[in-house]
């Protein structure tokens, strides 16, 4: 099937299967290998991308599901070279070890501060369920994700 | 000490890593390359009447399909560290095959793997490979695998022992102090089974050069020397020079990605059958099936004490699973790394622990982070808190009663063990007393009280714990058993600009190497970090290496680091000297230059490592350049030591167990990275909790892992957990030149048995004295109904 | 993982994927948010052969007042719901369900549609369906009807939906004042237990979840609480009781006792 998505501002049309998730078709079509595999059974977070603005498990989402509609994953977080305020963030509060499970942090991270541009530490780990990380103990994601809401607000 | 050291120093990865820009082995792509897939066993113990691949090898993209008939049938991995019979019988150690030949021996166990143009078309063609299989009676627990009528894993031998073991004094002997003893406290409980579960799935891309006759292998390990060494010496016996490992970005390993598995070893094989390069990437399904796992032992104790509360004798027998085979490093878990352990941080004077090491169909059991010093943590920290309750005695107090008085290992000696070793420094009652504070003890039973009077369950729980980590002397661990040293190699390579690139043996899966370790090389050097590039994970780059486990990087590899930085400075005098036209002797270095003492006649180290290159004026019968390997053997381990603080609450309807606070003193020798340290601590602190309160691998009695998925293995989420208070001490460790211990698996260590005392503290009024982990609400609730 | 091949389509109409469900029956899933189904096909536990994608249907999206009711397209989401004005005051125990199903990004992408449809006898909105006395429509071939939410669950993964029909929308009457309790399971986070509690007036209609294989109205609970009685000891009350290995049977009961009289007092 002919599908045309809109990936950090840049239209791709390509030819998929219809079985291709979201996630394959960004890591073997695209080379967009930023987003990550963790258990592609919509458990752990690693994949997790926005479409249309809303965080979803992109391992759960067939490309044919997001045709049309406008993607935007880790890649597409910098701008013009600078890190997003949530990348950013991660990086002074110490968010990240093995960085496997980060892009999802990051791209739910978002979601999360669309939507409580204030949060508590509460309100972070309800919106983190979604997301496995073995190596920080959340500790440093939610001072993160703390910290970004304050440059964000800034 | 210097401008970088013992500071929150920013991580240099960080930022490929946040723009999606770091490279996990399932990143790369190579040109012409297959991808694989696995057929795999869906019984615990069968065997295999016939496999058919007929169908497969006509399906769609499929290049090759390969069975144990196939000539990698003849191959198996290695076990890297031997464990005999007490009585003198040489370990059974079966082959473990590539793919099984005629008898399936757990769940997932490989029989074929289908290597196709694409992953989705492997995938497909898979399921055309039909095999028969005849089921049979499978055992999984460790304990009832040595039953007299248990289902034998190996039909080589006539039970399923794989080795027995026992380590400290005299079992009569303690047999007698026991039965003498004041007071006798009895456990009996499972230290149970638990995935690892690093975030990324194991990746393989194994690439035969066809014209060269070499290899690459690209590999999510946590030490590729190793894998390279076992997988060309001791499986396929190739030749290690033809051989690269490459292991760049690996996504968490806590011991899971330490050993050489089947899977790795058979794409690098599979490779030159075909010509072209094969990748093969876990699924989660096959992670839980697949990666070795850690702990599972049942463990019956028996500790005495005086009638002050001092503790007397303490015995233990242990069954401790290996699983189906012996995986790279698993007989030294439940052994060097366990019994080594027992005298904690107590003056006990009579240690005895005996463990028998069974087969069972299971997946076999190895090194999950902290690897058989938590099994021996939670004992000790369980039976001493149960004996302080049943005695009535306060579990802070019988600790203080207990504790080996402080020692630096300079001016007191270190502190000779009952169990084999020697600990090099500690102050035990000072992590304890910082820990009290922080909780304010007295406040908390004051509360506690007033809490039960309103039908309120909340408890608090303490762990002193000490590890021995940064393994260790080569000598010491061949005469355990080890089949490979355990030192570490640290090159540091001053390029003619006066930068320098430093190569390193261990291995980066998230520790931040790549910024801590340009942190003391740059104070050691006098110059900016940004003049400093650290190499690793690349056998071709990187002399030779033992990898990363056991919390030794720094105190390993970092020492051998440190042995080059001398040996920089001292050839780096020499070349000084001579541009000053002073002797050696009156130099010093700081701040990235050589002085005449005295005088302001200087020259700065780029200056030097230019001329170490361009030797034109340069001193007589002195070698050009300025680069140097050493290899770093350490004294003794190091003994990191802390005291874990659990509160909790526990829910008296449902029995769920909230973690209100979680107070971490830990004392891991001196700090490089204070933010990349309880970075360390939270996450292992995390990873204790979760075995504590919510992981477990639970198999059928047929073998089938009921836990395989997500949907059923709990792991920690962000709502299960609370912010951890964390702070340190500081004593050195006493025998390598950063003074450090490691911080890699305190946190997993110290926690567990915080956790659960906290929740037998909570219950204790209610008769509960002891509680199965993990404290999942079904298994509180009904405690608290007995 | 990739799931085994199959044929996609996207419908823009109620009647197309009708007439597709027709045509091919069996062979063929209808995908909303897909969040229990294309986990399953990956793992090939589940092959359809056509794949119904209802998601572009227009207006199966959208929350509307009509009259005493609230009328929910089946392909709104979980996030959808909970932050709905509308379903926030007038359903609020169903807002407060969708909060707790799964995480951020399965209530960004799973509908109550598919949750329903595909009736996991853990899930959370059977519950509140069931209090609420909600009213699922359907479409088939032989035209729209109205299902009971009492006459929807069958068994396990099993609904009274025909085989040619779709859930359009779901019709809840406003609910002044409900209340939904949720024991989740360490692991997957579904529901042990869920209980929903509405009432009306003096009395409660109780929706339970995760207990039986089958969601049902704790009948007994809302009798014994009319008469004053100990109501939340009746909560499984004739109910065959699930278990694994989170929750026998012993303590299933009792969690759903524990959660009725949580709900029944909150």
């Amino acid at each position: 099937m002919k599908i045309s998505i809109r990936i950090n501002g840049k239209k791709h049309t390509d030819e998929v299967e219809p079985r291709i998730s979201l996630t394959h078709y960004l890591r073997e079509t695209l080379d967009m290998t930023g987003t990550h595999i963790g258990c592609d059974t919509s458990a752990c977070g690693a994949c997790t991308v926005t479409l249309n603005g809303d965080a979803v498990k992109s391992c759960t989402l067939l490309a044919v599901q997001a045709d049309g509609a406008e993607v935007t994953t880790i890649e597409g977080m910098a701008k013009n070279g600078e890190m997003h305020p949530i990348q950013q963030a991660f990086k002074e509060k110490h968010g990240l070890q093995c960085g496997f499970c980060t892009p999802g942090m990051v791209m739910v991270a978002a979601d999360i501060l669309k939507h409580t541009p204030n949060p508590s530490e509460e309100d972070i780990r309800h919106g983190l369920k979604g997301n496995f990380c073995r190596c920080t103990g959340y500790h440093n994601i939610i001072k993160s994700i703390q910290h970004a809401a304050e440059l964000i607000n800034k | 000490m210097g401008n970088y050291v013992g500071k929150p120093v920013k991580r240099r990865e960080d930022a490929r890593f946040l723009k999606g820009a770091g490279t996990y082995t399932d990143d790369i792509k190579l040109r012409k390359m297959t991808q694989s897939a696995f057929v795999r066993s869906p019984y615990a113990h069968a065997k295999i009447l016939n496999i058919d691949t007929s169908e497969a090898k006509k399906a769609e993209g499929v290049v090759a399909v390969f069975t144990a008939q196939d000539g990698c049938g003849e191959f198996g991995v290695p076990c890297g560290w031997q464990v005999d019979f007490k009585n003198g019988e040489t370990m059974r150690e079966p082959k473990h095959p590539l793919l099984a030949k005629d008898k399936i021996r757990h769940v997932g166990e490989a029989v074929a793997i289908v290597i196709a143009e694409s992953l989705e078309l492997a995938r497909d063609a898979a399921e055309l490979v039909s095999v028969d299989y005849e089921e049979l009676p499978a055992v999984t627990d460790p304990k009832k695998a040595m039953d007299k009528d248990a289902p034998l894993v190996h039909d080589d031998w006539k039970d399923n022992a794989a080795f027995d073991w026992c380590i400290g004094n005299d079992r009569a002997e303690v047999e007698a102090a026991l039965e003498k003893a004041h007071h006798v406290t009895e456990m009996e409980f499972r230290n149970q089974r638990l995935a690892p579960n690093a975030m990324e799935p194991r990746s393989y891309i194994a690439d035969y050069d066809v014209n060269g006759d070499k290899w690459t292998l690209y590999t999510s390990t946590q030490n590729p020397h190793l894998i390279r060494l076992l997988m060309c010496a001791f499986a396929l016996g190739i030749p290690e020079q033809k051989v690269r490992v490459v292991s760049k970005d690996v996504g968490g390993g806590f011991g899971s990605k330490v050993y050489h598995y089947t899977e790795e070893c058979l794409v690098t094989w599979a490779s030159k059958e075909i010509g072209r390069p094969v990748k093969w990437t876990s699924d989660r399904s096959e992670a839980f099936l697949t990666d070795a796992q850690g702990r599972d032992h049942v463990v019956k104790s028996k500790m005495g004490f005086d009638k002050d509360g001092k503790i007397v004798a303490h015995l233990t027998d242990e069954y401790c699973a290996m699983g189906a085979y012996l995986s790279t490093f698993a007989p030294a878990i439940p052994t060097y790394l366990h019994g080594t352990l027992f005298q904690g941080v107590y003056t006990t004077p009579l240690i005895h622990l005996n463990v028998t090491a069974p087969f069972t169909h299971t997946v076999p059991v190895d090194a999950y982070r902290g690897a058989g010093r938590p099994e021996a943590t939670y004992l000790l920290e369980r039976i001493v808190s149960k004996g302080a309750r049943e005695m009535g005695i306060d579990p802070t107090e019988i600790r203080f009663k207990n504790f080996i008085p402080p020692f630096d290992g300079v001016e007191q000696e270190g502190y000779q063990t009952q169990v084999a070793l020697q600990y090099d420094s500690g102050n035990y009652e000072g992590v304890l007393k910082k820990g009290l504070e922080m909780l304010g003890y007295e406040d908390f039973r004051k509360e506690q009280s007033e809490a039960r009077k309103n039908g309120k369950l909340i408890g608090v729980g303490f762990s002193t714990y000490i590890e021995g980590c940064g393994i260790a002397p080569s000598a010491v661990v061949g005469a355990l058993g080890a089949r490979a040293g355990l030192y570490e190699v640290g090159q540091v390579r001053v390029q003619p600009t006066g930068k320098v690139s430093v190569f390193t043996g261990s291995h980066s899966h998230g520790q931040g190497h790549e910024t801590v370790f340009a942190q003391f090389v740059a104070d050691k050097l006098g110059i900016p970090m940004d003049d400093i590039e650290i190499e690793h994970g690349d056998t071709d780059q990187v002399a030779f290496g033992m990898g990363t486990y056991g919390s030794r990087s720094l105190s390993v590899g970092g020492s051998a680091i440190m042995k080059s930085i001398d040996k920089i400075l001292e050839k780096g005098a020499k070349i000084a000297a001579h541009k000053l036209e002073a002797a050696e002797e009156d130099l010093d270095y700081a701040e990235g230059k050589w002085t005449v003492k005295g005088t302001d006649k200087s020259v700065s180290f780029g200056d030097v490592s230019l001329t170490a290159y361009v030797p034109h004026d340069y001193p007589e019968g002195l070698e050009p350049g300025l680069d140097f390997s050493s290899f770093y053997d350490p004294a003794n381990f190091t003994y990191p030591f802390g005291t874990h603080i659990a509160v909790v609450e526990v829910d008296a309807d449902t029995g769920r167990v909230m973690l209100n606070r979680f107070i971490a003193v830990d004392d891991v020798g001196n700090i490089m990275n204070p933010m990349i340290v309880d970075g360390q601590i939270h996450g292992g602190v995390a990873q204790g909790v979760g075995q504590a309160l919510l992981e477990e691998v639970v198999y059928d009695e047929g073998g089938q892992m009921i836990t395989g998925s997500y949907m059923d293995y709990a792991m920690p989420r962000a709502d299960d957990l609370p912010m951890i208070e964390t702070a340190n001490t500081v004593t050195p460790c006493p025998h390598n030149p950063l003074g450090v211990k490691g911080a890699g698996e305190a946190g997993t260590i110290g926690s567990t048995p915080a956790v659960v005392n906290a929740v037998v503290d909570a219950l204790a009024h209610l008769g509960v004295t002891d509680i199965q982990m993990p404290l999942k609400p079904q298994t509180v609730w009904k405690a608290m109904q007995n | 993982m990739i799931p085994a091949k199959f044929e996609y389509m996207k419908v823009s109409s109620v009647g197309e994927a009708v007439d597709l469900l027709e045509k091919h029956g069996f062979d063929a899933k209808i995908l909303s948010g897909g969040h229990s189904l294309l986990p399953a096909m990956k793992l090939r536990l589940n092959r359809p052969e056509v794949l119904i994608d209802i998601t572009g249907i227009s207006g199966m999206d959208s929350i509307t007042e009509q009259g005493d009711e609230i009328v929910i397209g089946a392909n709104c989401t979980h996030s959808q719901l909970l932050r709905s004005e509308l379903v926030q005051k007038q359903v609020n125990i169903l807002a407060q369900a969708a909060d707790t199903v799964g995480d951020v990004q399965v209530r960004n992408k799973g509908t109550i549609g598919g949750s329903l449809a595909h009736a996991d006898p853990s899930a959370d909105y059977p519950a509140v369906v069931l209090a609420c006395d909600a009213v699922i429509v359907a479409e088939g071939k032989n035209g729209s009807r109205e299902i009971a939410a009492t006459d929807f669950f069958e068994g396990i993964f099993t609904t009274t939906l025909n085989d040619d029909e779709i859930i359009t929308a779901i019709r809840f009457p406003k609910i002044a004042k409900g209340n939904y309790q949720k024991f989740y399971q360490s692991a997957s986070r579904f529901a042990v237990v869920g209980v929903a509690v509405v009432r009306d007036g003096d009395s409660v209609k109780v929706g339970v979840t995760g207990v039986s294989d089958t969601p049902y109205r704790a009948t007994a609970v809302e009798e014994a609480y009319a008469g004053n009685g100990d109501a939340a000891e009746h909560a499984v009350d004739d109910i065959e009781v699930m278990s694994d290995h989170f929750a026998d049977v012993e303590y299933r009961s009792h969690l759903a006792k524990v959660m009725v009289k949580r709900a029944l007092e909150a």
